[in-house]
């Protein structure tokens, strides 16, 4: 498949055979993962800036650690230490990597939307590495490709989100993502931390745990960010965790064999039961090895596309 | 009996074709083409093709002179004024420093005096607490003396409903009309974005429409207990449209505005991240722009205004979250509102009442209707000519607004403020 994108701001771009070819693609780099030597000279030459103007240490390695296996370099800037906390703007941090001639660069922020922006502004390849509350691709690609190398096939499947889904670019992509794949999705937590409106999403709604992973293959629990508290949206993480917190109690629930995903970092006792996350119903650290063989797909992919007219 | 100098042959007036006798800035009389053989050594000036229209009053505008010059100042706002075919301009209090007191309000008035002799008019708004904090009382009296003409805490929202009665009690010794931002400054404030389904999928931090519901109910009900008018700017929304209803038919003292861009846009403007799009209030929904049309013909909405906010460039290419919310307005709004009469979707005695006769009640300004005796305050309109809206084809020195790009038809070829040619 010839690849024609620049860059990757959502999974909402990505027809059903794309996001197919990037799961076989994906596969095939996972196997490099299982060598000895794990590097290959794909992308010798060319260079890729993670650019991170928010905290992550998970997305950021497996990037870089992808990047490196294609033998790519690649070049950290973080928000710390760079002009952005000097009053630079975006757009000027923008144009001063451009100068600098990377072949992509993947970005993550705090506000949603500034993925889009570089993408309008540079030449290189922008990959979305997590954008406010907008979306988070990457992340719904290697949670698909994850459970594509679990379950072979989508369709028939049920899948939970459960947590503070209004604040979550995971969330949001993966509702897009599965919904494309032909898995049903479930979504569950407070109102407080539902979406203002949900007209038009794919989606059934429960405000009960134990209704909500009835039956379901997979669920997928979110991080639950602790300044929520203080923004008035729960009375206090107890609270919170006696509700929504998935434990192996709910599991039994579930349809037999169903998975547990966690995109990290978990806070244990709070969204996931401690034990739970332990299981061999777990996929969270299959998560993280699908995710550096889906960025190596991703970086292949877009730096070395063929542009359409 | 005034002598005339002045006279447009052959205008468009309501589909009749028109002459207008004009003599030391007053209206002598408006008689079918032909009829009166222009006197001599009378100015004529031959309109055929145009459509002859009562200058605009706009009762909000933020010329942001003092303090923000690089985002427009009161010489580049006026000029947009008076080639938008506003007459008449009431500019916010939010300069730098605060128009608080009579010396910001009588540079404003000088300044305006210099570069625009005769006009556009500015009539300045007072601030209503000093500072704009919501926390003292704005001295008034003085404002009123020097020229203000009603007083607004525009964009800072007076939390304290205790504060917010006692400034409308006081402005009314003074015969100021408060007018009102009716935004709940805990719900979304400022937001920018609409709060609902586009909100959700685009993850922008909103404001639902009952943010600006709920202060309007509030206001209201404080005009009834006090007896005392209120004005009430750009309603964005159908629920505040239900509230004022509902005050009016009870006989409350309110008059309300809303803006070009709440009758032709929606949410949907800001997919993509739009900072351009970025307002306050926001954008909402097809629903509430119906609303709205529907509430400006009944006069539930009694006027319009443009809410002109104009930002330089590099203010508005940012992230959604940091731009400042604002579209730039005086330029615009005459083609997009008459296009919506074009349309049909507005008649022309709604535009009319809508652009000069309620905002020149209301605030008790310069109003022209043509009769004799009246400020010959009118312009020459090409309903045809087409224009693109662009940093080249505004006056004002903000040049963000949504419509960047679009095609609007409309232009006036020539504007007189009391006889005195000024485009």
């Amino acid at each position: 498949m010839q690849w024609r994108h620049k860059d990757l701001l959502d999974v909402s771009q990505l027809s059903r055979e794309e996001v197919d070819f990037l799961f076989e693609t994906a596969n095939y780099f996972q196997e490099i993962n299982s060598r000895p030597v794990k590097k290959v000279p794909t992308l010798k030459g060319r260079s890729v800036v993670l650019f991170f103007a928010e905290p992550s240490t998970r997305t950021k390695t497996s990037f870089d650690v992808a990047g490196k296996r294609l033998s790519a370099d690649t070049f950290s800037l973080s928000k710390s230490g760079s002009s952005l906390t000097k009053g630079e703007t975006l757009k000027d941090t923008a144009l001063t990597l451009q100068a600098m001639a990377p072949d992509a660069i993947v970005i993550r922020h705090c506000y949603s939307g500034s993925a889009q922006f570089l993408a309008e502004r540079l030449n290189c390849s922008v990959i979305n590495a997590g954008d406010g509350r907008h979306a988070h691709p990457t992340q719904a690609l290697l949670d698909g490709f994850t459970l594509w190398q679990e379950w072979g096939e989508f369709s028939g499947k049920t899948l939970l989100i459960l947590g503070d889904i209004s604040h979550s670019r995971v969330a949001r992509s993966n509702v897009i993502l599965l919904n494309m794949l032909g898995v049903k999705v479930r979504l569950c937590g407070p109102r407080t931390l539902l979406p203002p409106s949900l007209a038009g999403w794919p989606v059934e709604v429960y405000s009960e745990l134990r209704e909500a992973v009835r039956g379901v293959d997979a669920v997928m629990c979110l991080r639950l960010q602790l300044e929520r508290q203080q923004a008035g949206l729960l009375p206090d993480l107890r609270e919170y965790a006696a509700t929504y917190c998935l434990s192996e109690k709910h599991m039994t629930l579930a349809a037999e064999g169903a998975k547990v995903l966690h995109p990290g970092p978990m806070n244990r006792g709070v969204e996931i039961a401690s034990s739970l996350a332990d299981t061999n119903e777990s996929l969270v650290l299959d998560q993280v090895a699908s995710g550096v063989a889906m960025r190596m797909a991703l970086l292949f992919l877009y730096m070395t596309r063929k542009e359409g007219k | 009996m005034s002598t005339c100098d002045l006279v447009i042959l052959g205008a468009d007036y309501d589909g009749q074709l028109v002459d207008l006798f004009v003599g030391d800035g007053e209206i002598i009389e408006l008689v079918p083409a032909g009829k009166n053989t222009p006197p001599q050594g009378a100015e004529t000036l031959d309109a055929k093709g145009h459509l002859l229209l009562p200058s605009l009053t706009d009762v909000h505008t933020h010329l942001r002179e003092p303090g923000f010059e690089y985002k427009e100042d009161i010489e580049s706002g006026l000029a947009a004024a008076a080639k938008g075919g506003f007459g008449n301009i009431m500019c916010m209090a939010n300069t730098t420093p605060v128009n608080d007191n009579a010396t910001v309000t009588e540079l404003m008035l000088e300044k305006a005096h210099m570069a625009h002799p005769f006009g556009p008019r500015l009539f300045p708004v007072g601030a209503l607490t000093k500072g704009l904090k919501a926390e003292e009382l704005a001295p008034m009296a003085e404002l009123s003396r020097t020229g203000c003409v009603a007083v607004s805490n525009d964009g800072l929202p007076v939390l304290s409903t205790e504060l917010f009665r006692r400034a409308m009690e006081y402005a009314s010794d003074w015969g100021l009309t408060v007018i009102d931002h009716c935004e709940d400054p805990f719900m979304g404030a400022a937001a920018g974005m609409n709060e609902g389904r586009t909100s959700s999928l685009l993850g922008i931090p909103a404001q639902p429409d009952v943010a600006e519901a709920i202060q309007v109910a509030r206001d209201i009900l404080l005009a009834e207990y006090l007896d005392l008018p209120i004005h009430l700017a750009h309603i964005s929304c159908k629920k505040s449209v239900d509230v004022i209803r509902f005050a009016k038919e009870r006989g409350v003292k309110v008059t309300a505005e809303t803006c070009p861009h709440y009758l032709t846009l929606t949410e949907k403007a800001v997919v993509g991240y739009d900072t351009n799009a970025k307002v306050n209030p926001p954008l909402r929904t097809e629903e509430d722009v119906t609303a709205m049309l529907e509430a400006l013909d009944t006069g539930v909405i009694d006027m319009l205004a443009t809410d002109h906010a104009p930002h330089a460039a590099h203010e508005k290419e940012v992230e959604f979250d940091l731009a400042p919310c604002g579209i730039s307005g005086l330029d615009t709004a005459l083609s997009v509102t008459w296009e919506l009469v074009t349309a049909g979707k507005m008649s022309r005695a709604t535009f009319l009442r809508a652009w000069t006769v309620a905002p020149c009640t209301t605030f008790d300004l310069p109003l022209n209707t043509f009769a004799k005796g009246d400020p010959a305050d009118f312009f020459l309109f090409d309903p045809e000519e087409a224009w693109v809206v662009g940093p080249d084809t505004m006056q004002s020195r903000g040049k963000n607004t949504p419509l960047t790009g679009r095609t609007l038809s409309g232009r006036v070829t020539a504007h007189f403020l009391a006889g005195e040619k000024i485009v």
